[in-house]
């Protein structure tokens, strides 16, 4: 009895340390996938390095702002050399934004999965969309299990388009491009000749599973003249570039989740038009006028009284909510002044200009004004607070195109 | 009202604009004296007058005409100071601006001052507008619709300082709570290249956006031929609607 009782509990304990090794190791192993979010971020990518001493001994993070901007700049810089003719641009676009759904966007490669990110970015970007482009059209399509359907139709308030964004997105399946592309040419085709059509593909899978030639589908998108574009997560394949130098649109890669918006938001403001892709015309539109305070109407938005506010159509005076809409009653174009404004900046871009370098000799020193004429911060002293003032001057370019006697 | 409350002062001519005054700049002795302040800022505004009109005598302008402010010029200069502000500071504060303007607007500032606006739009910062001139300023009433501000064109002009520390002195938590001037009829409509008059139904180039009543050949602007007769947009936006 004490022989089994201890021989019991001698092989208990034995049993426990084994199990108790047997965890650790497990630990051990499975020490990538059973670490949290939150807890990979000190295991795999070491964030203590991104932080800095400043002068006084306190953590600050790196000033990524400084990058940033410099980054931004040259490209800046790039385009307005390429371009010192001014290119027209393709100001009224009509773009849809298919997001693959398939079983590869729920990879965790990206925290918390590439879905989400891809959703949280695409909102982004659409709202960036219609701030720089406010008289175009959006759409959304999504891949899944090899087939692909329309999320939203096109649409020129991004509301909608964002609420469905927000909803409940499910992975599962292959991605099929063709499919993707051949529902998108469909409704691409109806959309009016003076209107640029693009496309723009979050791809997350690395194949694609087709029921036809793709060659075929390509051919008649080129026909068609819609203009593609993709931004992979994953790694470049081969059909997807092929596609985007077929019809004209880039193709681009991304590292990780901020330079997947940094390429996202890259596509917000209009592209060069290729000429033969639009038909120049002139398109009827309307400037409503802004309803007195008291005025009870029913909207033809939300079929409903509402009191005050609102704009009245100038040609069947339906009462419409918001602006930019299509007057559903005869189907005007209504947009107001300040839309149209919000172009102007791509048709007039800002003049280049030089930097000046701070390291300068000391006659020329004392002939410079000692304060930045925009703000008022003293110039002198370390290249950080110069830095502002190249923001300042370029600033006040950009609005105004004053002249700065320096 | 509050003494960390920060202000700056910023005069528009007719050539230039510059900075009169700024409350964060105050000398050892100067912030508490309100009347050296004041003496202060009327001799510097006299200063940026005469330079003003200096600069001014170089160019020929329309004589007798209506002559504009810089709006634009001095709205960008506030800006500039607004982001300044933004990039420095720990502490989060709401600037707004104020625009004190009785001279008309200029039409070709139009797409200087939208920018400004629109630029005023993304920072949050909204622009107040209190027109002590004759006319309204279609300007002002947009921007301060767009940004959110608050546009007063007050009927007595005795009582400018109760309108402006009743109505644009208050912060823009308390706005909320309070009964402002609502704006009446912001007018949208914009007008045509060809005649300059206001029109509420035209026709816009679809490659430079420029806006024309009347049905041309050719984009006087940017030059682009529209070879096809005007068809009805209408037909293909309906498909799309029952598609």
């Amino acid at each position: 009895m004490a022989h089994g009782g201890d021989g019991g509990s001698g092989r208990k304990g034995d049993e426990r340390t084994e199990n108790e090794d047997e965890d650790d190791e497990e630990d051990e192993e499975n020490g990538g996938r059973d670490l949290e979010a939150w807890e990979r971020a000190y295991a795999d990518e070491r964030s203590w390095e991104d932080l800095q001493e400043d002068e006084s001994g306190l953590l600050r993070p790196i000033d990524t702002k400084t990058i940033a901007h410099a980054q931004y700049r040259r490209r800046l810089l790039q385009r307005s050399v390429h371009g010192t003719s001014r290119i027209q641009k393709g100001l009224i676009r009509y773009l849809y934004v298919v997001i693959d759904l398939s079983r590869a966007a729920s990879e965790t490669d990206y925290h918390p999965s590439r879905m989400s990110v891809v959703a949280k970015c695409a909102g982004t970007f659409i709202r960036e969309f219609f701030d720089q482009n406010p008289l175009s059209h959006v759409g959304l399509v999504t891949i899944k299990d090899g087939v692909s359907q329309c999320l939203t139709e096109l649409g020129g308030c991004p509301d909608s388009q964002i609420k469905a964004l927000m909803g409940k997105l499910e992975c599962s399946g292959d991605a099929s491009l063709q499919n993707a592309l051949d529902l998108v040419h469909g409704y691409l085709s109806q959309v009016p000749s003076y209107g640029h059509r693009e496309v723009l593909i979050l791809y997350s899978a690395l194949n694609t599973c087709d029921p036809g030639d793709i060659m075929e589908t390509i051919k008649h998108c080129k026909k068609a003249k819609i203009r593609c574009s993709i931004v992979g997560l994953s790694a470049e394949i081969y059909i997807c570039k092929h596609l985007c130098e077929e019809t004209g649109g880039l193709y681009a890669v991304a590292l990780d989740e901020s330079h997947f918006k940094e390429l996202l938001l890259e596509y917000a403001p209009p592209p060069p038009a290729i000429a033969e892709y639009a038909i120049a015309n002139l398109i009827k539109m309307g400037f409503p006028q802004r309803g007195a305070e008291g005025a009870i109407s029913i909207c033809s938005c939300h079929r409903e009284a509402k009191i005050g506010g609102g704009h009245t159509c100038p040609r069947c005076k339906a009462r419409v909510c918001e602006l930019p809409l299509e007057c559903r009653i005869c189907g005007l174009t209504l947009v107001s002044s300040p839309h149209l404004a919000r172009s102007y900046h791509h048709l007039f871009p800002v003049t280049p200009f030089n930097e000046v370098s701070h390291t300068l000799p000391i006659r020329l020193q004392q002939k410079l004004p000692q304060n930045c004429f925009g703000c008022q911060q003293s110039l002198i002293s370390h290249g950080m607070l110069f830095f502002f003032h190249m923001f300042c001057i370029w600033y006040v370019h950009v609005l105004s195109n004053v002249y700065i006697s320096v | 009202m509050n003494q960390l409350n920060q202000v700056v002062l910023i005069a528009t001519g007719i050539n230039t604009c510059g900075y009169i005054y700024d409350s964060g700049d105050g000398g050892p002795e100067g912030s508490d004296n309100v009347s050296e302040i004041s003496s202060e800022i009327l001799r510097r505004l006299e200063e940026f007058v005469c330079k003003d009109r200096k600069i001014g005598k170089g160019t020929e302008r329309a004589m007798g005409g209506s002559l504009s402010s810089l709006l634009s010029g001095s709205l960008s200069l506030a800006l500039c100071y607004v982001q300044k502000v933004f990039r420095s500071g720990a502490i989060h504060p709401q600037p707004r601006i104020l625009c004190l303007q009785a001279s008309p607007d200029g039409p070709e500032q139009y797409v200087a001052v939208m920018n400004a606006i629109f630029s005023a739009q993304r920072s949050m910062v909204p622009i107040d507008s209190c027109v002590v001139g004759v006319q309204h300023s279609a300007f002002l009433q947009q921007a301060s619709y767009i940004t959110g501000g608050i546009y007063l064109k007050p009927p007595q002009l005795d009582g400018l300082f109760q309108y402006l520390a009743a109505v644009f002195a208050t912060d823009l938590h308390s706005r909320n709570f309070l009964q402002l001037p609502k704006p009446a009829g912001v007018d949208f409509r914009a007008s045509c290249f060809c005649h300059k008059k206001t029109i509420d139904m035209g026709y816009v180039c679809s490659v430079c956006l420029s806006i024309f009543c009347q049905h041309h050949r050719k984009c006087s602007t940017c030059g682009s031929e529209f070879n096809q007769a005007p068809r009805e947009p209408n037909s293909a936006s309906e498909t799309i609607r029952k598609a």
